[in-house]
């Protein structure tokens, strides 16, 4: 589950867009998507952590995957999904800019992370795939989860 | 595991705990025979369920164990040695125990140590069988664990003994025993056994997490409801929200437990240490049916271990120590439990010798806890909770007892885990409490919902002590000091810090005019947060904060509010923490006023550094300053030479420090405001500087009209203005009226302090109060000049004075007929309780702050006739 590379010959994925950039999400790790609302900003935290919102009773930490990938922020009023999924026991919502089609995927049009890509994101990056008219990287989910050390030292 | 052994095991832990208790008591009540029986039974049942899962090592020795009780209740003397053996007895029964929850086997080896000990003493000092059999006693073990109806081979040999023989022992007595406890058993056991069940606690977790769940969605309906019109809906909803309050109730009622099982260890721990120091001690306890959560007593165990341990090791005397002492031979640890508030309160009081202030001090220096500058400032109540800072033991030499490393820092942190708070008092040489407040329970608790920046947080009540409204027409503001935001409640200067500033929220474009101050205390340190609203109070769901958050420690948790919006709660350990910068930092811990109060003959006092009319720093003790103000330069108006500024519906005059300092004429001039009953003054500066907490040594006297003299603070000289000089200078009347007044009622007050500067400092404002003053240095002076001259109206005394203090001062006068009848004021920082006591006690009067010059002259002006009704 770490890398999401399965050993099965495809793999379904939950396709997000991120600041322009197709990301895709190993479907066995996605809960549910939906729209983030009342998010409660939590004071002194990681700028990546955009707040606190109560799922059905559950209390979800709201990652900011723009930020987290070091994207510009969106703008205001501009709408936002989340993807959610969960990691020992704990709730996270990743908030990206719409969630798209599931795809089913063969193992084998999986590419490894091109060298030349930015460090943080070939962090958080566990592939591309080749899709016909464009590229789609595998979001490592946990790494999504991660501190980013600097602000978490902050 | 296997469910019976399992069982056993838990059964016979319990078992063994009150055995424990019961053989302390049973020590003190040789005579108790249903003690005894119960002690009795207690073992047996232990012994026969060894038997029954075959566990021949601890059949054996509870079987000896039992042959000695035995022999107690044919009235064999119960020794304390005895019982010192059977206690070991029970820790050996315990590791053995501890092994097969381990290995589920019994451990190897044999107890005959043990065993040969507790028959000397059944036997009456012989080994059974020595002198009539030659040859090695072997313990004869079965293969197999005993059938019911069979009896081990060690009965038997027992029952051979206990036969008629020429040993003379009464016929067939192990059988009537038996028999009689047989029924015994019978007659009791049935009941008890039907109405409780074993419950593993992760399934009361689960349930509790549930219900908890399930006071969130009825809070959440609750808010619906409110908007909704539906009047079919209010029965059923009133029904369901009355059913969940129930089941609340009653979960939380399964998790309870009676706080007694916490220390139910402490009487055996209390008699041990007692043997091991050479100390009689006696340990009394009351309230230990009070109920607390199951997961708060656990965190609350090694405390209250740690706390008599001290109590024992530390507080009470030796003996002889104590009959010198003219205290009863035998100390007391008591230790009782009740409800406060809410609250479970748990206090720990020895009638020891109570914390020695002043070998805390040394030790704290030594160890570099506090600087030897700041411990001097300290009072003695800031001393006492040094022994909470980490690394701290009092005890010179390390005893096995409570020096082990772990201190009362770990008991604090304990404490502070749970969210409780620890009080530490002590009077010297007659007792030390420590008092510990705990919530009843972690998961659901009683919170202050507040508003900052349009954002809401959640406060435990817990830590709240009051709410204060400030700004706009409120009482009470806050004020500045440099970038250190203080609130003047009562008589203390209190720090404050805005919830937004905290938090690093956004800040509007327009301030707020009005705001609340939650007042909080933890631990020893008071401190306030401005928040811009209260909105209400509301029980939460604590919800452990994602670990993503974990690290801000300014949150302790998050929970869903009756709205359904998620909020913060704020963790008031990690809010003291950053207000004050570290928590157990006696200096960050206290007010400055405080700690001006912890004065003694040199003091320190916060002091206000401002500049004026030149480079060098001035000061003056802050405690005398009113307000701090900026106004517009534009609004000071000047008439005949004078500056006057409309303020607070008034007309307020305002005065240069000296003649060097600009009047500004544009942009904001800094004031320093003295309010003297009706009358207010500003006085101009150029600029304030900071606030200093400093030892006021006024080493060079001044001539300088206005200046007492000058004072070394951070490294420059300074100097201390005298704040007395400006008033009759504001107030061409002032001065001239307060002389009317002396001419009319002539009252002279004596005023006996051994600072000059205290005595300086008061002597103007008694005067100006229309009192002659005699001010003295010393309670010598006091006695040499009352003895010839006793036409004093009041005598005003400083209580920490070398060579003969103010309480013995005021017995002497008391003692003297000629100055009985004076009416004396004592001046003092130490206002506890204890020590206005003894101020009563030494025929003191009155009894008031230093700093409380107001309170002072109101004292002084009360009609004589109220006289009587002392402070």
């Amino acid at each position: 589950m770490n890398r999401g590379v399965p050993v099965a010959h495809e793999v379904e994925y939950v396709t997000a867009m991120i600041g322009g950039q197709l990301f895709g999400l190993p479907i066995e790790r996605v809960l549910d998507v939906f729209t983030p609302e009342r998010l409660t900003r939590v004071p002194l935290a990681s700028p990546e952590v955009a707040g606190v919102l109560n799922l059905r009773g559950r209390i979800v930490t709201a990652i900011d995957m723009r930020r987290r990938l070091g994207l510009p922020a969106r703008g205001v009023g501009e709408p936002s999904m989340a993807i959610g999924i969960e990691q020992n026991g704990e709730s996270y919502g990743l908030l990206v800019d719409q969630v798209g089609e599931v795809v089913k995927l063969p193992v084998s049009k999986l590419d490894p992370v091109p060298a030349n890509l930015d460090p943080a994101w070939t962090h958080l990056a566990a592939g591309v795939h080749r899709l016909d008219s464009r590229l789609m990287v595998v979001l490592d989910v946990d790494r999504s989860l991660e501190h980013e050390q600097e602000t978490a030292a902050a | 595991m296997n469910e019976l052994l399992r069982d056993f095991l838990t059964e016979a832990h319990e078992n063994l705990d009150v055995i424990d208790v019961e053989l302390v008591r049973f020590e003190r009540e040789p005579n108790n025979a249903d003690l005894l029986s119960r002690i009795f039974r207690l073992v047996h049942t232990i012994k026969g369920t060894c038997g029954f899962l075959g566990l021949p090592r601890l059949e054996t020795l509870t079987h000896a164990a039992e042959t000695l009780m035995g022999k107690f209740r044919e009235g064999l003397p119960v020794t304390p040695d005895a019982v010192s053996l059977i206690l070991s007895v029970i820790d050996r029964i315990k590791e053995i125990l501890a092994e097969l929850d381990r290995s589920e086997n019994e451990p190897g080896g044999d107890d005959d140590d043990l065993i040969r000990e507790l028959e000397r003493r059944a036997f009456g000092g012989e080994l059974p069988g020595d002198g009539q059999t030659v040859g090695t006693l072997v313990y004869q073990v079965l293969e197999r664990p005993l059938r019911a109806g069979e009896v081990s081979l060690d009965d038997l040999e027992q029952a051979f003994r206990d036969a008629p023989g020429p040993d003379g022992t009464e016929p067939a007595e192990e059988d009537r025993r038996a028999h009689i406890e047989r029924r015994e058993e019978e007659r009791r056991d049935p009941t008890p056994r039907a109405q409780t069940l074993r419950v593993q606690v992760d399934t009361l977790e689960s349930l509790m997490t549930m219900v908890s769940e399930l006071v969130l969605t009825r809070n959440q309906l609750l808010e619906i409801m409110r908007r909704s019109e539906d009047s079919d809906l209010n029965a059923p909803f009133q029904r369901l929200s009355n059913i969940t309050g129930e089941l609340q109730e009653g979960v939380m009622k399964t998790r309870m437990q009676p706080i007694g099982n916490a220390w139910a260890k402490l009487p055996r721990v209390v008699r041990d240490l007692s043997a091991e120091l050479g100390k009689k001690i006696e340990l009394t306890t009351s309230g230990e049916e009070t109920e607390l959560d199951r997961q708060l007593l656990e965190h609350i165990k090694d405390p209250l271990t740690h706390m008599v341990r001290n109590s024992a090791d530390h507080g009470i005397e030796k003996p002889e120590e104590r009959l010198a002492a003219g205290k009863r031979e035998t100390g007391t640890i008591k230790l009782s439990a009740f409800h406060e508030g809410g609250l479970v309160i748990v206090e720990i009081t020895d009638d020891g010798r109570g914390l020695d202030a002043r070998k805390i001090r040394e030790r704290a220096i030594a160890l570099g806890l506090v600087g030897e500058a700041e411990a001097e400032t300290l009072s003695d109540s800031q001393i006492y909770r040094l022994i909470l800072a980490p690394g701290f033991s009092t005890a010179s030499e390390v005893t096995s007892i409570s020096g082990r490393g772990v201190g009362m820092d770990v008991v604090k942190s304990n404490i502070d885990q749970i969210g409780g708070a620890l009080e530490i008092k002590s009077v010297p040489g007659k007792s030390t409490t420590l008092r510990i407040k705990i919530p009843l329970t972690l998961a659901i608790v009683s919170a202050l919902i507040v508003e900052a920046e349009a954002e809401r947080f959640a406060i435990p009540q817990i830590a709240v002590v009051e709410l204060v409204r400030v700004g706009g027409d409120a009482e009470h503001r806050i004020e500045r000091i440099k970038n250190a935001a203080v609130l003047r409640l009562r008589d203390q200067l209190v720090p404050v810090e805005y919830l937004s500033t905290l938090l690093k929220l956004p800040r509007p474009e327009t301030p707020r005019p009005e705001h609340f101050v939650v007042m909080m205390q933890v631990g020893g340190r008071r401190f306030g947060i401005v928040v811009d609203q209260v909105v209400q109070t509301e029980e939460i769901v604590v919800k452990p904060l994602s670990p993503r958050l974990r690290q801000i420690e300014l949150f302790s948790g998050n929970t869903i509010l009756g709205d359904g919006s998620v909020i913060m709660i704020l963790d008031p350990n990690g809010v003291s923490a950053v207000v004050g910068g570290n928590a157990e930092t006696p200096v960050a811990h206290e007010t400055p006023i405080e700690r001006a109060s912890a004065e003694n003959a040199d003091m320190s006092v916060p002091l206000l550094v401002f500049r004026a009319g030149s480079r060098e720093p001035k000061a003056v003790p802050i405690s005398l300053v009113t307000r701090i103000e900026e106004i517009e330069a534009t609004a000071i108006e000047r008439s005949n030479g004078r500056h006057m500024v409309q303020y607070r519906g008034g007309l307020m005059p305002l005065l240069p420090v000296n003649d060097d300092v600009k009047v500004r004429s544009e942009g904001t001039q800094p004031l320093l405001v003295f309010v003297d009953r009706a009358h207010s003054m500003g006085l101009i500066v150029d600029e304030i500087v900071d606030i200093v907490e400093n030892r006021l040594d006024i080493r060079v006297g001044s001539k300088t009209p206005g200046v007492l003299g000058s004072a070394v603070i951070d490294g420059h000289a300074t100097e201390i203005v005298d704040v007395a000089h400006y008033m009759p200078l504001a107030f061409e009347d002032w001065l001239h009226r307060s002389q009317t007044t002396l001419e009319e009622y002539t009252r002279r007050v004596m005023l006996v302090d051994d600072s000059a500067f205290f005595r300086n400092m008061l002597s103007p404002v008694l005067m100006a109060a229309g009192y002659e003053v005699k001010a003295l240095a010393s309670g010598r002076e006091a006695l040499a000049v009352l003895e010839n001259d006793n036409k004093f109206d009041y005598v005003i005394c400083d209580i920490e004075m070398p060579e003969m203090n103010g309480f013995e001062l005021a017995e002497r006068l008391r003692a003297n007929p000629r100055t009985a009848g004076l009416r004396l004021i004592a001046l003092s920082s130490l206002h506890s309780p204890a020590a206005v006591d003894r101020g009563r006690e030494a025929g003191f009067t009155h009894y008031i702050a230093k700093f409380d010059r107001g309170g002072l002259i109101a004292i002084l002006k009360e009609p004589l006739l109220k006289w009587a009704r002392a402070a």
